[in-house]
């Protein structure tokens, strides 16, 4: 393909077919011309296909073809829905049902009743509340959420350029390799859009992009490059975006080739994400194929090609001068800024360095015009952000909120609250360079400055929600582990500091600490964020710092009382039998690995505490709830 | 092009200087010193240690001066509380993870760790570790390696990787765990180090030492059974006296001599002579080859480091190098055949001890190939420049004080040409005397060849000798003869004569040379003016060319017959042979 | 540790190394090389052994320690074998906070290893991992490609079972 009148041609035909998913997250305005009578969309994200995805695809190509419907139904597979807590999900259009949960077990009915005969499995629609909801935009979890980045996930089939076109997909690049947009104009544009890097500290993307474009190179060559190394635990939208639209990110980082004055791009990837890895090595196949990859692109001149780099497990490969310095095959040690990537990066060369959110949105933002872009979101936030919504909630997931959305609304509305009848005692933003914020705070409008304000960070969007059974001294500890073992170990405060506030926590939660220790942790805190290297090991204090700050009676608690509020440390518990509930089976001193249980058979056991494991088997086997953990 | 100056304040203190000027070196100039661990100039340059931070108005955190540079209009203050706080704390957080034994510790005196503890007043450390055990591995000949003692600066890999490009070291693993080793963590011994010992002159704590002789040596200076020679290298006379804090560059030939005879061995020789002999034989192999069609360029085997580098990475380049001994062993070859004849002494009771700048020199010593036919091996134990100096220390002499002696005579005679082999260059100047003096004849031949002097990494000249041409080239520092060998290799250059040594700058700057504090070698450059000592020396000889030696001359004629004869082959020179890389399990 | 010396023996096969000679060609003077080189050489041979990272050193002229230095720096790079039955727990936050330390317990007690070993059997390797991105179905592991999710602690023993 080489002209604009060729893609105009197939995007027509491909918006005529994929009007049969119309709706109003999807407002294409085309005339039905599609063969099939159903598209069965299936989410094949990582989530859906850990819970065996795959498997009812094929189900479903089977069934049809037994039934001689697979001329009136398609199989479509997608990326993420963003309901991860429901998969696996399948979608039907025209009508958009809603089915949560299916099985393989399931297909044979929905095939017969639904494809055959137009009627809804009612059973396998998602209920709210005792509420049967329809259709996904009527759900309360899609009801809060505004989707840029996640725009064409769950909507396209990422393994089809033609749908991706079909959507709308390299009318921007074509547009201006046709046009022969000037560079500054795009670089304008997206400096006007308030865009703000969506990996981590919030540096605005349009200036990123100015730097590079202004940077000189020797001998002319610079570098785009894309941080998909999604490192922090619990946060999955890039993959997500990669899974579900990797033509979007594909399509601005050839933008961004044009911008910036770059003809090769690199996209960092983790190697544990292979399903993003393939959709990725197909996208730019199919892209090099059609000509909006290569030498001369649409007859514009202009070469760019992108080449995948496998990240190997290193979370401080996420940090910019990590990430090139493994690409170029070295340990993933970050080096001093500066200088800079933009004035040098990859083989000391400028580069450009977003992450893939951060791509996602950039042709939307040249489709829909930067004003649009920036009326939504907060004086200085703009646009939407992508979380990972994880931990204690009732709907597990990925949701996209306007900037300024409230915690409460993600957690309370989109979320549904905690599970289990528990309370919602925190929420940790930005993984292990972010911070906790507490449930005092939930009504905090969700943007980089507000987060920043309260000890945390926007981070990559992992948002982890902490129930009252959670412990934050605990929590706390948990990241500083991660970070001893994914700090690399070149500067001295991240490699001994983090690990001497992890010896100061460890001491806290075995119930050996002192008030003084507090302070020597809040010192070191301080140490960190002011003298290491990186910004991994600047923020590798946050999870701390901000638990101290907002919880300060509970490290109190553990220290002063030797008590654990939430019950989670284990050398503080104490395990007691309530000799009025006791009818001395002998069941728990059986199972006692430390024979710390002793009683005369139908009397009230005691429990020896100092002989005491504190390990719960007592519990697990007392049939009349006499035991108790506090 | 005109270099950019750029205007700044550090501490208010208006400073002009050179675009690319880093923000330590800026406070140089102005007289402020901002303490640092990791850096290296040139060489380790990470910014890892962040001893050396400062606050520049503006920058979000603390950066590392040794790497930050500056920029025009800058507010850099090097003194605030913030900045005094966080090299406290990091200094503290660097002793948490170092096993103080400092009392009893190799480099107690003259650590640059425990310097800047004191210079920070640390009076505790509030993160004691008392897991922290020693972590010897101490498999290789050389050298001692104490990982409890690491402070991971990474200097010792810097000039492993960079300077020597042999990179046997690395860092291991990561985050806390992180830990200098060799791959797969397996002992110095098991892989292709070369014992270059320039990790331990580069690191600042006790974390690398050389492998300490010098109890074998006072065991063999209480022996009255043993006769016990020693002979110290060309250039330890210029670098010994740093052991006893003076000035870098001064001679203390004198004082060397008499502190040796004090120490009570039984003859003082002079390993000089020994290099006079190199430069007869040496000089007679390359005459030879380049008259008979030999295997050209021959290149020199004096450096056990660029020999052992030699048989591991490029065996096929083994037929080049020259089969002489190194000086050392020629030295202890001779010792042990024709002085033990002369003095009329079994050489099964003579104890060679070598003063050597050179760590590899403790490897050379054992090598089965240097055996003589008598069963000896020329050399006994192989001391450092630093060993000698502890030794000095040990016995109580007030160096500072002690009258000059002179060598012992038969192989005590040094010449200008011998003097020079300590430096980069010196080799081959020292053979151009004697075979251009060979080819042309006495008055035709010069004595100072200039273009093989200097500092350069490589160096190359052409001389037209009595209608021949000769193409010579050396180098000093692996990495840099590694260039050459690529360039011979590939065709790109053609050599007649070459001169490696392992080190750079040559044994001036060896591993077993006294180590300076980071601090010093940043800002002074050791080599020029240890060699430039050298070079005064050779100036002021009766004697610059190695032929004009009257005792080699004496020797030659009494005892060994020709140089390159048979009897000078079989105590002079012997054979080098591929060696592996890894020694895996399988 | 994950990363030490290996303890059993290279079993590398001439059509492993022939593969991975192959991959080396490809990769000679390309920028950068190290990382994919040793990728492809752990698909091929299933970790990364000492016999295998000296024919990459040698191969792509890289010193040893180097090679090394970067394997030992990742996680994804093992020394060791793994076991017929890989099993890789998530410890991510997600999962962390719905009790995966309680699964890894109760695995490395079941199996009498601890994260990152391989029993003696060579039957089970166990590693925890940084997030595999199932955090819907927290605490979440997989074994080989079998995903396991929702886990609680009763459930490991019977899990384990069905592969003895």
């Amino acid at each position: 393909m080489k002209t604009i009148s060729e893609l105009t041609a197939l995007r027509e035909e491909m918006q005529g077919r994929l009007a049969l998913r119309h709706t109003s997250d999807f407002p294409i305005e085309a005339t039905n011309t599609e063969t099939y009578q159903r598209h069965i969309l299936v989410c094949a994200g990582t989530g859906c296909t850990s819970s065996n995805s795959p498997a009812i695809i094929e189900a479903l190509d089977k069934e049809l073809k037994a039934k001689g419907l697979d001329k009136t139904a398609k199989v479509v597979h997608t990326g993420c829905f963003g309901l991860c807590a429901l998969g696996p999900i399948m979608v039907i259009y025209p009508e958009g049902a809603f089915y949560s949960h299916v099985t393989v077990e399931d297909v044979p009915e929905i095939v017969d009743s639904h494809i055959a005969k137009g009627q809804l499995v009612e059973r396998l629609l998602h209920k709210e509340d005792g509420n049967t909801v329809h259709t996904l935009p009527e759900s309360r979890f899609y009801k809060n959420q505004m989707r840029i980045g996640l725009r064409h996930c769950g909507v396209i089939n990422p393994d089809d350029i033609n749908e991706y076109i079909g959507v709308g997909g390299y009318t921007a690049l074509t547009r201006i390799l046709t046009e022969k947009t000037e560079p500054q104009a795009i670089i304008d544009a997206v400096k006007n859009s308030g865009l703000r890097g969506r990996g981590g500290a919030g540096f605005s993307t349009g200036t990123k992009w100015q730097f590079t474009a202004d940077a000189q190179s020797e001998d002319g060559v610079k570098y785009v490059a894309c941080n998909a190394d999604e490192g922090d635990p619990g946060a999955f939208m890039d993959r997500s975006v990669l899974e579900g639209d990797p033509h979007s990110v594909l399509e601005a980082m050839t933008i961004a080739g044009y911008a910036v004055g770059a003809h090769q791009g690199y996209i960092y990837i983790r190697a544990e994400y292979p399903i993003a890895v393939d959709r990725l090595n197909t996208a730019i196949s199919q892209s090099r194929e059609l000509g909006f990859l290569g030498k001369d692109i649409f007859g514009s001149g202009f070469d760019f090609d992108i080449e995948l780099r496998l990240g190997a497990g290193a979370f401080v490969c996420g940090e910019e001068t990590a990430l090139m310095t493994s690409i170029e095959g070295h340990r993933g040690e970050p080096r001093p800024r500066p200088p800079f990537p933009a004035v040098k990066g990859l083989w000391q060369r400028p580069t450009l360095l977003n992450n893939v959110e951060t791509y996602a949105n950039i042709t939307w933002i040249l489709n829909n015009g930067w004003e649009k872009f920036a009326a939504i979101g907060t004086a200085k936030s703009k646009g939407t952000k992508v979380f990972a919504l994880g931990g204690k909630i009732t709907n597990t997931g990925l949701v996209e909120v306007p900037m300024g959305t409230t915690l409460r609304t993600i957690i309370e509305d989109i979320g549904g609250g905690v599970p289990n009848g528990h309370k919602f005692k925190a929420a940790q933003t930005g993984g292990p360079s972010g911070g906790c914020i507490p449930a005092s705070l939930i009504d905090t409008p969700i943007d980089y400055d507000s987060l920043m304000a309260i000890g945390s960070m926007m981070g990559s969007g992992g948002l982890i929600v902490m129930d009252d059974t959670n412990c934050m001294v605990d929590i706390a500890k948990f990241f500083l582990e991660f970070i001893i073992d994914e700090s690399c170990g070149k500067c001295t405060p991240c490699r001994i500091g983090t690990k001497r506030l992890y010896d100061l926590l460890c001491k806290i939660t075995e119930g050996n600490g002192t008030l003084e220790d507090i302070d020597t942790i809040e010192e070191l805190c301080q140490h960190l964020q002011a003298s290491s290297l990186c910004a991994l090991g600047q923020s590798a204090p946050n999870p701390v710092l901000s638990t101290l700050t907002h919880f300060r009676d509970e490290y109190i608690a553990h220290v002063v009382e030797k008590r654990c509020p939430a019950g989670v440390c284990k050398n503080l518990l104490k395990f007691t039998i309530d000799p009025d509930k006791c009818r001395g089976c002998t069941l728990c001193a059986r199972n006692c690995p430390a024979q710390a249980i002793s009683g005369q058979l139908r009397a009230p056991h005691v429990i020896d505490h100092a002989k005491c494991v504190k390990c719960g088997a007592c519990i697990e086997n007392c049939k009349f709830g006499a035991i108790s953990r506090s | 092009m005109e270099t950019k100056m750029v205007h700044l304040t550090i501490n208010n203190i208006p400073v002009t200087v050179p675009e690319g000027t880093t923000i330590l070196e800026a406070a140089r100039t102005v007289g402020i010193r901002i303490p640092s661990l990791c850096f290296l100039k040139g060489v380790n340059e990470i910014g890892a240690c962040r001893i050396c931070v400062v606050e520049v108005k503006g920058a979000r955190s603390l950066v590392a001066s040794c790497v930050y540079p500056v920029s025009e209009g800058m507010e850099v203050q090097t003194n605030t509380a913030k900045v005094r706080k966080s090299r406290k704390l990091t200094l503290e957080l660097i002793l948490s993870n170092h096993r103080m034994d400092c009392l009893t510790c190799a480099r107690n005196a003259h650590c640059e760790l425990r310097e800047l503890a004191a210079e920070f007043n640390i009076d505790a450390v509030r993160y004691a570790n008392d897991e922290l055990l020693p972590r010897v591995e101490d498999s290789a000949l050389h050298l001692v390696r104490d990982n409890s003692k690491c402070i991971l600066c990474r200097r010792c890999t810097a000039v492993c990787r960079k300077l020597q490009e042999v990179g046997v070291i690395g860092a291991n693993d990561r985050g806390f765990a992180t830990h200098i080793g060799c791959a797969f963590d397996r002992d110095l011994a098991e892989v292709d180090c070369v014992s270059c010992g320039q990790c331990i002159v580069a690191c600042p704590t006790g974390a690398l030492s050389e492998k300490d002789d010098t109890q074998k040596v006072w065991d063999a200076l209480h022996d009255p059974s043993k006769h016990v020679v020693v002979g110290p290298a060309p250039s330890v006379r210029v670098t010994l006296g740093e052991c006893f804090n003076l000035p870098v560059g001064t001679n203390v030939e004198g004082k060397m001599v008499t502190a040796l005879k004090r120490l009570g061995f039984d003859k003082v020789f002079d390993v000089d002579t020994g290099a006079d002999f190199t430069i007869m034989e040496e000089g007679t192999e390359f005459l030879h080859r380049l008259q008979n069609g030999g295997v050209l360029p021959m290149i020199t085997s004096c450096s056990p480091g660029w020999v052992r580098y030699c048989e591991q990475h490029h065996p096929d380049m083994l037929p080049n190098l020259s089969s002489c001994k190194s000086p050392q062993q020629m030295f202890g070859s001779l010792v042990k055949t024709y002085y033990a004849e002369k003095a009329g002494i079994d050489p099964k009771d003579i104890v060679v001890v070598s003063i050597m700048p050179c760590t590899a020199k403790k490897y050379e010593v054992q090598r089965e190939e240097q055996r003589l036919k008598n069963g000896c091996m020329p050399v006994d134990i192989s001391l450092t420049t630093r060993e000698l100096g502890r030794m000095i220390r040990h016995a109580g002499l007030l160096f500072d004080n002690l009258p000059d002696s002179d060598f012992d005579p038969m192989l005590g005679q040094s010449t200008g040409a011998s003097v020079i082999f300590g430096v980069t260059g010196g080799v081959m100047e020292a053979a151009l005397r004697t075979v251009v003096e060979t080819l042309t004849g006495k008055d035709a031949a010069p004595v100072d060849f200039h273009d093989v002097r200097g500092l350069d990494g490589i160096k190359e000249a052409t001389y037209d000798v009595a209608g021949k041409t000769v193409r010579v080239a050396v180098a000093s520092g692996l990495a840099n003869a590694k260039r050459v060998l690529d360039m011979v290799k590939s065709g790109e250059k053609h050599y007649d004569f070459i001169e490696f040594m392992a080190c750079p700058g040559g044994c001036v700057n060896g591993g077993g040379q006294p180590q300076q504090p980071a601090e010093v070698r940043n800002f002074t450059d050791l080599v020029s003016l240890r060699s430039a000592a050298l070079y005064a020396d050779d100036a002021a000889k009766t004697y610059r060319k190695s032929h004009e030696n009257p005792e080699l001359i004496a020797c030659y004629k009494d005892y060994l017959g020709e140089p390159g004869g048979h009897k000078a082959h079989d105590i002079l020179h012997c054979t080098y042979v591929p060696q592996k890389r890894y020694r895996t399990d399988s | 540790m994950p990363n030490c010396k290996t303890v059993i023996a290279y079993h590398g096969t001439p059509q492993q190394e022939d593969e991975l000679k192959k991959v080396i060609e490809a990769h000679k003077g390309q920028a950068g090389a190290t990382m994919p080189v040793l990728q492809a050489a752990q698909e091929i041979f299933g970790y990364l052994p000492e016999e295998v990272q000296i024919m990459i050193a040698e191969g792509l002229d890289v010193p040893l320690s180097e090679v090394y230095g970067v394997a030992s720096f990742y996680a994804q790079f093992s020394m060791n074998p793994k076991g017929k039955y890989q099993i890789s727990l998530c410890l991510g936050t997600a999962c962390y906070v719905k009790g995966a330390g309680d699964i890894l317990e109760e695995l490395e007690k079941k199996l009498g290893i601890k994260a990152g070993g391989i029993t003696l059997d060579g039957k089970f390797s166990l590693d925890a991992c940084r997030c595999i991105g199932a955090c819907g179905l927290a605490p979440v592991m997989m074994i080989n490609d079998q995903v396991y999710g929702r886990l609680t602690p009763d459930q490991i023993g019977p899990i384990l079972a069905k592969y003895q």
